[in-house]
């Protein structure tokens, strides 16, 4: 029997270690002299009071679902990806190479090649380590820390040296061409009469971020192949007696969550900068890892925290440009939030499992 | 014997403990008297472990109180109970393995900061105490490179320097070979002549009978009762552990036996130290034929089991019905010997055949999950898998029959059945199982073993492997011996006995 209930474990634990953390910040904005009120009404006002905000916020968002679901997908066969930046830089490539070098006809076949090859740079970049790991018994955090300062130094070459245009003074490529321009949020939602703001970088690459959250979810827990990959997370020994291959679910599990950090880069590369520009990525790799974390790795728990995150982000920058709370604060804030929903999670269910226990035993 | 007016050394009195809904002790009540040795014993799950766990200060009772040696006495953690002279002897030992045996038996004890006096105090008396209950064991020698007996010798001897009057034994014998089982009931007796008092937990009925004077039988948290054991039998004590009568013996008719299902010739596993597992094996198993591997754990049992079931590399030769088995490379693994017809009960069910957080019908499809009655289009048919979950519960008797129930919140019984029914029911030709009443209580043994005999009744080959020289004489019909690697010899059941079994089983050539 489980102590708790599924809605307690799922929703209450959660959302009280957020409380926690929320209350953590306000003492830290108290503490440089703001007002913590003030500071999250702003947040929330700057966030998601206009469509302007919500369109920032749900940018971000895709993002970190995209990222999110990388490391998910990787977690669930205990594999720990931290290389989502440098997989999402090289998926960044992929964009650049797909959108500038072919010409498509129509924006949604540039975006269907554009994920292509954006996943197929991504899953390369992670199928390295996955193939160190597998064979070498190299451990996959090293390898895939060490590959984002490589994807790092790949991309400044690429930039630098390769795809520059002749006479331009920034390291970024050339813009994309008008054809493989994607749709806002705006140009979606316009022909059903809401008037979303235009100049918010949310676009349909929101819509392929849950369609991502679906199939995920399908993967792991309607397929065999989703079978296999939980089955060596939880039991690695068990998975050998089965005959399930630690090789190939290590390969396959570390192809699919590179091939969705890379991913991401049709959201930020081509959908907003529509350039490919040095640092693009912004950090959305390592924001997965608190996304998938805070999700409990499920996909409907990655869609929920990428729009938490996707909230202090945007809320955080709305901070920073109206009061003198710097932006290192949001850092800090985003900092309390991983840390009690991630890394403090038994303070907070602990202490509920034993309320559960003695209203059960009364209840008896 | 001890006369009326001494205390009793132990005395519990309606000790209570729940964790959450569970009354894992419920009103418990002994006395052991001075210089006795009294047997705990019970299912798993019965409540012992956690009863010697209040005693020992690892658990606070939610009720009752605890007397030694008259004296009301108060148990917060282990440092009270060593100061109240209780010594634990745990099944699975706390010992330092590149420690010496003297600096194991200091560690926590030592008088100050510099190691030195300490460690030539602790000779001294290691020496007296060795004198005293021919407890001998070499002081300088690492605990990695002796014995498993010696290391027992070396836990009572850690809790004798910590001058212990009360020694608990938590399953003493389950790493020993019958030998040094009975060297270890010697020391026990000497222990009492020198009037120490000993608690022996164990599930094994005859260790009950052979070494204690009285015993209580414990089930479902309670004690069920306290006899002196030279007024009780065997089969009274096991009809108060499960709370009917159960059959210890197997009922079994003589084998019909058919052709060689499973060769094996020089058969040898190398593992990734380098360290030589199996040295050059040979046997066969025919239809309808249970061969039992005795020996003691970590022999080379363990590693039979992996390389035949697919998870271990050797080299060698093996054939299942005169057709040769792969035993490297790609068609080397679990999935490819169960489409031969190898199913496989592994030894260690919660590491190896189960995911405890699987729900039972996950578990049900583990392995077969390849099944094509198991599939829709791309995807796994839930549906299909939970029906025929719930049709094999019901026919192996798991309880509660719920298959959404993860492997975690079943008892060993009941997690031993799922895997039973899993691979029972593929209908192979051949069934390697390891150790398969391990942890498991005395009702569903009876259940299991009925259903392994019956497998060999309809003409399959069956390779047994277990620690429990019993269960192999009550299963077998035929024994294969095992020790450092090697086969030390095979012998037909009818034609040994315990005692030669367990000579070899050390080493002994007979």
């Amino acid at each position: 029997m489980d102590v708790m209930p599924k809605w307690a474990e799922v929703v209450l634990v959660p959302l009280i270690s957020l409380l926690l953390a929320a209350i953590l910040s306000g003492l830290v904005i108290l503490a440089i002299g703001e007002d913590p009120i003030a500071a999250l009404k702003l947040m929330i006002d700057g966030a998601l009071g206009s469509t302007y905000g919500w369109g920032y916020t749900l940018y971000y968002a895709t993002n970190f679902m995209f990222t999110g679901l990388a490391v998910s997908v990787a977690f669930h066969a205990r594999l720990f990806n931290i290389g989502g930046e440098g997989q999402a830089m090289l998926g960044g490539l992929g964009v650049a190479l797909a959108c500038l070098f072919i010409p498509w006809p129509h924006w949604s076949l540039g975006l269907l090649g554009a994920i292509v090859l954006a996943g197929a740079f991504g899953a390369v970049w992670a199928a390295v380590p996955a193939y160190l790991q597998a064979k070498r018994g190299s451990h996959i955090v090293i390898t895939t820390i060490m590959f984002n300062f490589i994807a790092a130094a790949v991309l400044n070459y690429m930039l630098v040296n390769v795809l520059r245009p002749k006479g331009a003074m920034d390291p970024a490529t050339a813009r994309f061409p008008e054809a493989v321009h994607l749709p806002s949020l705006h140009d979606i939602l316009a022909p059903i009469g809401i008037n979303f703001s235009k100049a918010a970088p949310a676009n349909v690459s929101l819509l392929v971020a849950i369609i991502a959250c679906v199939l995920v979810w399908l993967l792991i827990w309607r397929t065999k192949l989703g079978y296999e990959i939980r089955a060596y997370g939880h039991s690695e020994s068990a998975a050998k007696y089965a005959g399930i291959s630690p090789v190939k679910i290590t390969m396959i599990a570390m192809i699919i969550s590179g091939a969705l950090a890379g991913m991401m880069a049709i959201n930020n590369v081509m959908g907003e900068a529509e350039r490919l520009v040095l640092n693009a990525t912004e950090g959305a790799g390592f924001i997965g890892i608190a996304v998938a974390l805070m999700g409990r790795s499920h996909p409907l728990g990655v869609f929920i925290a990428a729009i938490l995150f996707g909230f202090l982000y945007q809320g955080g920058a709305e901070l920073a440009l109206w009061t003198s709370i710097p932006r290192e604060l949001i850092v800090v804030i985003q900092a309390l939030v991983i840390l009690f929903t991630g890394a403090l999670d038994n303070m907070v269910r602990m202490p509920l499992e034993r309320i559960f226990l003695a209203l059960r035993k009364e209840g008896n | 014997m001890t006369n009326n007016t001494t205390a009793p050394a132990i005395e519990l009195k309606g000790i209570s403990k729940a964790f959450g809904p569970v009354q894992a002790n419920k009103d418990i009540s002994i006395r052991v008297m001075p210089g006795t040795i009294h047997g705990i014993i019970g299912e798993n799950g019965a409540g012992k472990s956690t009863l010697m766990s209040i005693l020992y200060g690892f658990y606070k009772a939610d009720k009752g109180e605890i007397f030694i040696g008259g004296q009301k006495t108060e148990i917060p953690d282990s440092q009270a109970a060593i100061a109240a002279g209780i010594g634990m002897v745990f099944q699975h030992f706390k010992l330092v393995e590149n420690f010496t045996v003297l600096e194991n038996i200091i560690l926590g004890a030592e008088d100050g900061r510099l190691l030195k006096p300490s460690l030539a105090k602790a000779r001294k008396s290691l020496l007296e105490l060795a004198a005293e209950y021919e407890l001998n064991v070499d002081p300088d020698a690492l605990i990695e490179e002796i014995g498993v007996g010696m290391q027992q010798r070396v836990e009572i001897l850690k809790a004798l320097y910590r001058q212990a009057d009360i020694l608990i034994l938590d399953e003493p014998t389950g790493v020993l070979t019958p030998s040094e089982a009975d060297q270890l009931f010697r020391i026990l007796g000497r222990l009492r002549e020198e009037g120490k008092t000993i608690i022996l937990i164990t599930h094994k009925l005859r260790e009950i009978m052979e070494a204690t004077d009285t015993v209580s039988v414990m089930r479902r948290g309670e004690m069920t009762a306290t006899v002196k054991t030279a007024d009780t039998s065997p089969e009274e004590l096991a009809e108060l552990m499960v709370g009917r009568k159960v059959l210890l013996q197997v009922d079994k008719t003589p084998p019909t036996l058919g052709d060689v299902v499973l060769d094996v010739q020089n058969l040898r596993v190398v593992d990734e130290q380098g360290v030589e597992r199996l040295k050059s094996i040979s046997l066969n198993v025919r239809a309808g034929e249970i061969l039992g591997i005795a020996g003691v754990a970590g022999n080379g049992q363990s590693e039979l089991l992996e390389v035949l079931g697919g998870y271990a590399d050797g080299t060698g030769s093996v054939t299942l019905n005169g057709e040769a088995i792969d035993l490297t490379g790609k068609y080397s693994d679990g999935k490819t010997r169960r489409a031969r017809g190898i199913a496989h009960v592994p030894e260690d069910r919660q590491r190896e055949g189960l995911i405890m957080d699987y729900s039972a019908w996950e578990n049900t499809a583990f392995g077969y999950h390849d099944d094509p009655a198991y599939q829709s289009g791309i995807f796994i048919n839930n549906t299909a898998i939970r029906q025929d979950t719930e049709e094999k519960m019901a026919r192996f008797d798991v309880r509660p029959p719920n298959p959404r129930l993860s492997a975690k919140n079943f008892s060993g019984g009941n997690q031993q059945k799922i895997v039973l029914a899993r691979e029972i029911e593929r209908n192979p030709d051949l069934l390697l199982i390891g150790q398969p009443t391990r942890g498991v209580d005395i009702g569903a043994i009876e259940f299991i073993h009925q259903q392994i005999v019956a497998l060999r009744d309809q003409g399959k080959a069956i390779l047994l492997v277990s620690v429990e020289l019993e269960e192999i004489l009550s299963l077998s019909d035929r024994v294969a011996v095992m020790f450092d690697g090697h086969i030390m010899g095979e012998r037909a059941v009818g034609e040994t006995d315990e005692k030669e079994l367990g000579l070899m089983m050390a080493g002994v050539e007979t």
